[in-house]
């Protein structure tokens, strides 16, 4: 028995097959451009899913929400929705989103990009788009490693992995993203890995309706390259060890919240918080400096 | 006196696009009542593609489509699905 029949058997309903396969997900999505182009096990299409939940709940106008990506597996995600998507340089999806917002203030942009993306080749772009609090979303997919290039050592690769350029294990210290953003002053600080769906899209949700710099860690598998060469199994290993070692703590001090190879993982809302955003600032500013000969910037970000 | 169970009704079902499906077990192995499970079968890329084995015990709740990294699985409560074909129905007659 095939499984259309098999579930049109189960629910007693004459099924269309038009209605039969349309996924909830699919009006977010390019649909010519599916299937994608991510291995057997990634988690980057679960927090895609996550996302599509979070923007759907948040009653975005989709036409004012911009998707921004970088270079690597994670930067496939702006090809992949149907959204106004950028497609940006190794590291620099920050600076564009950061030109965009400016631009066109009514925009919702969304940076999604990986770990080697945000924090390696583009690292500076993250602290400083962070520490003038400009209204970007930030999503970064954290997997350990440069999964599209072949698995080489990243800055978020814990110590004593091993990797294909540390065949012997990883001797460096990784960065506690959490702590950068923190420091660097993000006013939403979260992370989740992809066994926390629910939780995932809700921050999301969250992170869409906050004015200011958002930053979301979503842990996920690299089951070909960093899962493979650790001998930790599949993806569906992983999100086992994520179900058995993460720890809830909302509101944690993000220093202690560093990842450890297999170790403990610190899950949850870490900061959430106001500060007044660049646009704000700006306009505050030279309200103050030229009086009334000042025109604002950007009308529907200043509460008047 | 032998209790009566009655037999259980579904609450929802799931939908499978087997061609995207890449097996990767997410469903399966999430699904909060263990309803899903490989079929034998085959997909074109040669994957095993995730099948609604005990019907009854599906309850809708879309766990499945939010864990799916293919978007190739989803569940829908069968109220929703019917409000749902109720509502296609209604546009087909309006065009």
């Amino acid at each position: 028995m095939s499984n259309e029949s098999c579930v049109a058997d189960a629910c007693n309903i004459e099924l269309t097959p038009d209605l039969a396969m349309e996924n909830p997900v699919m009006p977010f999505l390019r649909k010519e451009r599916i299937p994608h182009i991510w291995c057997p096990g990634c988690g980057i299409g679960t927090t895609v899913n996550c996302f599509v939940r979070g923007l759907e709940e948040s009653g975005l106008d989709l036409n004012n929400v911009a998707i921004v990506s970088g270079i690597g597996c994670t930067g496939r995600v702006a090809g992949y929705m149907n959204l106004d998507s950028f497609h940006t340089t190794h590291g620099r999806p920050i600076p564009f989103a950061t030109g965009l917002k400016l631009a066109n203030p009514k925009l919702k942009v969304v940076v999604y990009s990986g770990d080697g993306d945000l924090f390696a080749i583009g690292g500076n772009h993250f602290f400083h788009a962070a520490r003038r609090n400009m209204d970007l979303m930030v999503v970064c997919v954290n997997n350990h490693t440069y999964g599209m290039t072949g698995g080489q050592v990243a800055p978020t690769t814990p110590r004593g992995a091993t990797v294909s350029t540390m065949p012997f294990g990883n001797f460096e210290d990784s960065f506690n993203l959490p702590f950068i953003a923190d420091a660097c002053g993000a006013v939403y600080v979260a992370r989740w890995t992809v066994y926390h769906v629910k939780q995932l899209a809700r921050a999301m949700k969250e992170g869409l309706a906050k004015k200011g710099f958002v930053f979301i860690e979503a842990m996920a598998p690299c089951p070909t390259l960093y899962s493979r060469r650790n001998k930790l199994g599949d993806g569906v290993e992983q999100l086992k060890y994520f179900k058995e070692k993460s720890v809830v703590k909302h509101g944690a001090s993000t220093k202690d919240v560093g990842l450890t190879f297999q170790g403990e993982i610190v899950v949850g809302k870490f900061v959430d918080r106001e500060r007044q955003t660049w646009l704000d600032s700006m306009n505050e500013h030279f309200t103050g400096y030229f009086g009334d000969k000042y025109q604002r910037y950007g009308g529907n970000h200043v509460k008047d | 006196m032998a209790a009566v169970t009655p037999a259980k009704q579904a609450r929802g079902t799931v939908f499978v696009r087997t061609e995207v499906c890449k097996g990767c077990s997410y469903c399966i192995d999430f699904c909060p009542s263990k309803c899903i499970e490989f079929s034998k079968d085959f997909n074109a890329k040669g994957y095993h593609f995730p099948v609604l084995t005990r019907p009854e015990d599906c309850s809708g709740c879309d766990l499945c489509g939010v864990y799916c990294p293919d978007f190739a699985i989803f569940g829908v409560r069968l109220k929703d699905l019917e409000k749902r074909i109720q509502a296609q129905r209604a546009e087909d007659k309006a065009a």
